[in-house]
């Protein structure tokens, strides 16, 4: 059955939306969607980085992704610009990566596939890393959801309860690396922010509570992804584009619900 | 016995002291309130005694195991996160539904468990962050301007409430505020604060110091004597080192 690309395909997207449902979430609510694009954006940095030193193209993603994400929370813990800082990191981190990649012919060619993600051609053992780092993801969250919950409507009370904010903050930027790494190859550097974002946004006007607002997301995530494979199949379009392309319109769809 | 002590504590914002040499003791039981105007380091010190800031000299020592209920002076919940009252209730530690109904009916908001807290009221929202304090059986309650979002009888009703609760449970409690009258008559020692501590005691000793007559003005007959206090007051005698830095944001409305 795994010998099939589609079915690969189908099965990383969705074992890709197990993680961006619930980490989407605490993106939105804590208000860090920039930050998800720097980190995402690093991660072609981190492509170069992996090619220069012959190590795995994941390994280097997730150590750049990491680099990138604590030096954004460090930085926004001391109390810096984060609009204008973002930005800066968000954008240099992309060029930087784009013109390193340069130096290797051999990926010039391929470029597009680590901007756009190429899932289509997901193997096997890439396929077990998707679903081995998303449930890592997952297992992440779900053993802090009550603290990170706690920290995220209000570090007074989470601290107030003994828990420690600065360490629940450490441990969503370990999560975001984690999904940067595993949704290079599905969706794109350029796209896992929107992975992240669109289908946590368009489950927030069904739940009522946060537990169902990640539910929703990872189910609309994994529609987004199927959706999006069937799309590109039918009209030949590229494959994570198509995805965030069938997230968007499900957001609309359900944004039409949202009284204002 | 002391569940909470400060011992000779200063806080400082870099090189601006906001907090000098404060000591005090919160005992089992006991309703105390820190009153001061804004700017003199109310929430600071209640923070600092929390943990939430480190102070800069000084101790405070927690009783081993203190279970201490907070409720924030505001809770602003970001619009994009569903959650409603019960789920609230349950944070960080899960609450069983019979304990979380029995009380929030305790506080007045019997039935109120599918309400999103977005949607709450200032008054609502002050009695659902109380209700999540209590589940946790503290020994000891801190509020910080608890009825910053109340009218008068709103005011008046919540303090009945912290009387009820302390005379229910025996928690101690301390509260943090800039309002006099009605505090006063609910507490049973007052400190009075001003980037250090200025006078304590019973309300009926402070009221009469001439250190709190000084911070509120005399008369303190009503809410506007206190933006009417002197801001240098004279009694800085024992402090000579101590800088009165008065950065009020003062509500003239």
């Amino acid at each position: 059955m795994l010998d099939d690309f589609l079915i690969r395909a189908g099965l990383a997207a969705v074992g890709l939306s197990l993680a961006t449902g619930p980490l989407g979430s605490f993106v939105i609510w804590r208000r860090m969607a920039y930050f998800g694009d720097a980190t995402a954006h690093a991660a072609v940095l981190g492509v170069a980085l992996a090619l220069a030193t012959d190590l795995p193209i994941g390994l280097g993603t997730l150590t750049v992704a990491l680099a990138m994400a604590v030096t954004v929370a460090g930085l926004s813990a001391r109390g810096w610009a984060m609009d204008t800082t973002l930005g800066v990191l968000a954008h240099s981190a992309l060029a930087f990566g784009l013109v390193a990649v340069s130096f290797f012919p051999t990926v010039r060619t391929d470029l597009s596939s680590y901007l756009f993600g190429d899932i289509l051609a997901v193997t096997r053992t890439e396929l077990a890393l998707v679903w081995a780092g998303a449930l890592a993801v997952l297992g992440l969250l779900a053993w802090r959801w009550q603290a990170l919950l706690t920290a995220t409507l209000s570090e007074d009370l989470a601290h107030a309860a003994g828990l420690r904010p600065d360490r629940e903050r450490l441990i969503l930027v370990l999560a975001l690396a984690l999904v940067v790494a595993v949704a290079l190859k599905i969706v794109g550097a350029l796209l896992i922010a929107a992975m992240l974002l669109i289908p946590a946004a368009a489950a927030r006007s069904f739940a009522r509570t946060p537990e169902a607002m990640a539910a929703l997301a990872i189910l609309i995530g994994a529609v987004s992804g199927l959706g999006g494979l069937g799309l590109s199949l039918w009209q030949d379009t590229p494959t994570g584009p198509s995805m965030i392309v069938v997230a968007a319109l499900l957001f609309a769809l359900t944004s039409l619900r949202r009284r204002v | 016995m002391t569940l909470l002590s400060a011992d000779h504590v200063c806080v400082r914002y870099g090189a601006h002291e906001v907090l000098h040499d404060i000591s005090l003791k919160i005992a089992p039981g006991e309703i105390v309130t820190i009153l001061g105007p804004n700017g003199s380091g109310k929430s600071t010190l209640l923070r600092a005694l929390l943990g939430i800031l480190p102070v800069a000299e000084g101790r405070i020592l927690r009783e081993a195991g203190l279970r201490i209920g907070y409720v924030p002076q505001r809770l602003t919940i970001d619009r994009t996160m569903p959650i409603t009252v019960r789920r609230f209730l349950s944070l960080p530690v899960r609450v069983r539904d019979r304990a979380a109904a029995g009380t929030l009916a305790r506080v007045g908001m019997s039935g109120q468990e599918g309400a999103q807290m977005t949607a709450l009221s200032g008054g609502q929202l002050q009695r659902v962050l109380l209700a999540r304090a209590l589940l946790g059986r503290p020994q000891l309650l801190m509020l910080d301007e608890p009825t910053a979002g109340l009218d008068q009888p709103g005011e008046a009703a919540f303090y009945r409430l912290i009387e009820e609760v302390r005379a229910e449970t025996g928690a101690a409690v301390l509260m943090v505020s800039h309002d006099l009258h009605v505090v006063m008559a609910a507490s049973d020692r007052v400190i009075c604060l001003n980037g250090h501590i200025c006078c304590e005691g019973t309300p009926r000793v402070v009221s009469t110091a001439p250190e709190y007559r000084a911070l509120f003005g005399l008369g303190t007959q009503g809410a506007l004597a206190l933006y009417r206090h002197e801001h240098d007051h004279d009694h800085r005698d024992g402090h000579p080192q101590h800088h009165h830095h008065h950065g009020h944001d003062h509500d003239h409305a």
